[in-house]
């Protein structure tokens, strides 16, 4: 993909485009013609007129088209000839909005359950946030599944509620003995509203509700929102502020990492994985407790830079622990390498085959182990990413200990890039103050967050109040991958499977 | 011989020990295993409170519950406390003697996990049918390798009776038999695979896919639960105690003097000890194998124990 020499800054290249409504198929065509990949779609209902944005990307360089529909329930032709994983969205924005997809294959709702009904569309404007019923919603049953038949085929309903302390999500087997012939995802249990309730925050209020979107990935999240709000805003972060978020994604990349490595372990009975790299986890978030006031450093990254500032002792300590994992890893590490029954369960399980992983517009650790080699912090590089040089770790099986491999790679390339920061961090001030944006100001944020690129579209409307927030989270697509490499594999093989590629719930539901 | 009466009571004492104190084995267990993982452990006793606990909790029904899911249990406890008393735990000869059979003790085991699977499938839902068509799998792979190894210790002692045939090693004295080489490690696969430990089942699992033991009893709760918890934990005991009793038969009381009988509470305890240690260095080792490898074990566990019968046949009954 994207082909560049490391060091050089580059500007950040972000192209917009209007199309009239009935060009909105060919976009998809001629886009799938050049091979750009897909990265999301969003819609907005300006002046009761439906607004389409779609990002592409293609060698670092984003380009949002968009389109401006002269009503509010049009109806335009579907991406998905052309982009299978445009599905959800569509049908996400066929609930939200009330649009039609042309050509749309799948004509289930996906985002809506029973708490509103086939005719209420929430992101409108007409609809209001407030009067209404939250408690009496239905439990939803009912929903369409995929039915094989056969004999011997046996359809397991999983979720969503489940016996570890997950996220909600109901999954779908159906069996022929142990192999699975297919699975199907349903999603949506844990929909917040965040794109509606993100209407008429003020920056700092939107900063706070990016954070929340999946606590787990709240840096990432909270710095792609920021971003997108000071490219609207038109403010230059100081350098201070940018070398403490891009330390703190850093440590939210390790500290997540970590913990799934061990439950990869876990969910294979491999028990002393599980502890000790559970153990390094929370060693990290007791770390980021001290020094940022909360474990997983929520609510630091806030518009116009960072708050609080590193404590003057923070950087000593930040590279001591540095090391002391550094250490700690190299002996976890060569216990589960060396371990043949735990490679025996990883290997050649859950394979995502790069073409598929293409097709479906797969990001993160999930594609780089398939041998997607894309990784924001390196070929869209954004400050301060710019001036450091960033290895991108690749594996080309996609399965299991692919992704394992991947991240562990991963952990080190960060203790790596936390140390330069770290020793050449920047004086000055932690926070510049903000700036009213023009009302209609507009930014699209994108961050290489630990599960993938995160994307994050801000425009403003007057008086300083957030008009449409739309952050999309990489699970959008992972998820998607999950219901490819699961076919085939045994039912048991399903939750290192899972656990491997750890999509946000919260994330994908909003 | 003592007089009945008082040979009674001892069996019926020897009886209670073992399923009073099959917890405390597994107990034992998991703090060997935290040792091994460099964690602080619970308590040896903690598997006695879970039980008190699950015991004075309400019991929580499926509305579609037969009598069948209900009296399980009752039935899975009763067949493993009936082969707990068969098996001569800190003595031999006394009056249980007479049923104490091998095969008898099979059927014990086979009876249990029958009304096990049938309970697992009863409520209907998906994770218990998946539990019992695993048993069903494991089991059936199982078993014929634990007839093998038993049949091996009978043709060396001429006897299907437990006793009889424990009593013949002791007079025997120390004598290497080869055949008892393979025996021994057969019947330790089987046995891992049978009372649901890793690499074969995770006990401590939460993930209903995965599970095999732990998936046919996912839907009991309260004093039915903790019947099936303790069960298990007293078939943990019988395989323990059967590897010790016929591969280490040393120590056991063979008269009914105090001090026979006090060493031979020490010589279990530290031979159960001993061999625990052994499975939690295998458990901590281990991931869980793959549901599929499962065969190819018990295939390894009967082949050893098949090799143990054929080298007993060829280096001993030939002289």
């Amino acid at each position: 993909m994207a082909v560049r020499a490391s060091g050089q800054p580059v500007r950040v290249s972000q192209y917009r485009l209007s199309v009239a409504p009935e060009e909105w198929g060919r976009v998809a065509e001629e886009a799938a013609h050049v091979g750009l990949r897909w990265g999301g779609l969003w819609a907005e209902d300006r002046d009761a007129r439906i607004e389409l944005t779609v990002v592409l990307e293609q060698c670092g360089i984003y380009l949002m088209v968009r389109t401006r529909t002269t009503d509010l329930a049009p109806s335009v032709a579907s991406h998905t000839a052309y982009y299978p994983a445009a599905g959800r969205f569509e049908r996400r924005l066929t609930d939200l909005f009330g649009i039609t997809f042309r050509g749309q294959a799948d004509s289930r709702r996906w985002i809506r359950h029973l708490a509103w009904s086939e005719n209420e569309f929430p992101l409108r404007k007409a609809y209001s946030l407030v009067g209404h019923d939250g408690a009496a919603v239905r439990p939803d049953s009912g929903y369409p599944f995929l039915e094989a038949q056969g004999a011997g085929v046996y359809e397991i309903p999983v979720g969503p509620i489940h016996a570890g302390i997950i996220e909600p999500g109901h999954f779908r087997f159906q069996a022929v003995g142990e192999s699975i012939l297919n699975l199907e995802v349903r999603l949506g249990y844990v929909h917040k509203g965040i794109e509606k309730t993100a209407e008429g925050r003020d920056p700092d209020g939107l900063a706070r509700l990016a954070g929340r979107v999946s606590g787990d990935a709240t840096v990432a999240h909270t710095w792609a929102a920021c971003m997108a709000m000071e490219r609207a805003a038109g403010i230059e972060v100081p350098v201070r502020a940018l070398a403490l978020r891009a330390i703190l994604a850093e440590r939210e990349r390790i500290s997540n990492h970590l913990g799934d490595i061990g439950s990869i372990c876990g969910d294979v009975g491999f028990a002393f994985g599980q502890y000790q790299f559970g153990r390094l986890r929370e060693r990290c978030l007791r770390l980021h407790a001290e020094l940022f006031g909360h474990r997983l450093a929520m609510d630091t990254v806030v518009p116009g830079g960072v708050q609080p500032d590193l404590p003057t002792d923070g950087a000593h300590r930040l590279l001591e622990d540095g090391i002391e994992l550094r250490q700690e890893l190299e002996e976890l590490n060569a216990i589960l390498s060396e371990n043949s029954s735990l490679q025996d369960r990883w290997c050649m399980t859950g394979i995502l085959p790069t073409e598929t992983a293409r097709m479906l517009g797969v990001l993160g650790y999930v594609a780089r182990a398939s041998g997607v080699d894309f990784d924001l912090r390196r070929d869209v590089p954004y400050a301060p990413y710019d001036t450091l040089k960033v290895r991108v770790p690749i594996a080309t099986v996609g399965d299991v200990a692919a992704r394992v491999r991947v991240r562990q790679e991963e952990i080190d390339v960060a203790l790596g890039l936390i140390d330069e920061l770290v020793s050449v961090l920047p004086g000055g001030p932690c926070r510049v103050p903000w700036s009213v944006p023009a009302s209609d100001a507009e930014g699209l944020g994108c961050v290489e967050g630990w599960r993938g690129e995160h994307l994050a579209y801000v425009r403003f409307g007057p008086d300083n109040t957030i008009a449409r927030y739309y952050p999309r989270d990489p699970s959008v697509f992972n998820w998607q991958a999950l219901e490819k490499l699961i076919i085939g594999n045994i039912v048991p093989d399903f939750p290192v499977c899972n656990k491997s590629l750890n999509g946000s719930y919260s994330g994908h539901d909003l | 011989m003592a007089h009945p009466l008082i040979a009674w009571a001892l069996a019926l004492l020897q009886t209670l020990l073992f399923i009073a104190s099959a917890p405390l084995l597994a107990g034992w267990i998991k703090c060997v295993r935290c040792v091994l993982q460099n964690r602080a452990s619970p308590s040896v006793l903690q598997p006695y409170r879970d039980l008190g606990k699950l015991f004075r909790k309400k019991v929580v029904l499926a509305e579609e519950a037969s009598w069948l899911f209900r009296s399980t249990p009752y039935i899975v406890l009763g067949t493993m406390i009936l082969a707990a008393a068969v098996i001569p735990l800190v003595t031999v000869r006394l009056p249980t003697d007479a049923i104490a059979d091998v095969i008898v003790l099979v059927g014990f085991l086979a009876l249990g996990r029958f009304f096990l699977a049938l309970a697992g499938l009863d409520i209907g839902t998906s994770f218990g049918g998946m539990g019992s068509s695993r048993e069903m799998m494991v089991a059936s792979l199982a078993e014929p390798a634990m007839l093998m190894a038993v049949f091996t210790l009978s043709m060396t002692a001429s006897s299907t009776n437990l006793s009889t045939a424990m009593h013949y090693l002791l007079q025997s004295g120390l004598v290497l038999r080869p055949a008892f080489v393979f025996t021994a490690a057969g019947l330790m696969m089987v046995a891992i695979a049978e009372t649901g430990r890793l690499p074969v089942d995770n006990p401590a699992t939460h993930l209903e896919l995965t599970m095999i033991h732990e998936g046919m009893i996912l839907e009991y709760s309260g004093r039915h639960l903790a019947l099936m918890e303790w069960a298990s934990e007293i078939k943990l005991m019988i395989y323990a105690v059967l590897i010790a009793d016929i591969f280490l038969p040393w120590g056991i009381a063979t008269r009914f003097t105090a001090w026979a009988l006090v060493m031979g509470v020490v010589a279990i305890g530290a031979k159960l000890a001993l061999l625990v240690v052994l499975l939690a260095v295998i458990e901590s080792g281990l991931a869980k194998m793959r549901l599929f490898r499962v065969p190819e074990f018990l295939n390894l566990a009967f082949l050893l124990c098949l090799l143990g019968l054929l080298s007993h046949i060829i280096l001993e009954v030939g002289i």
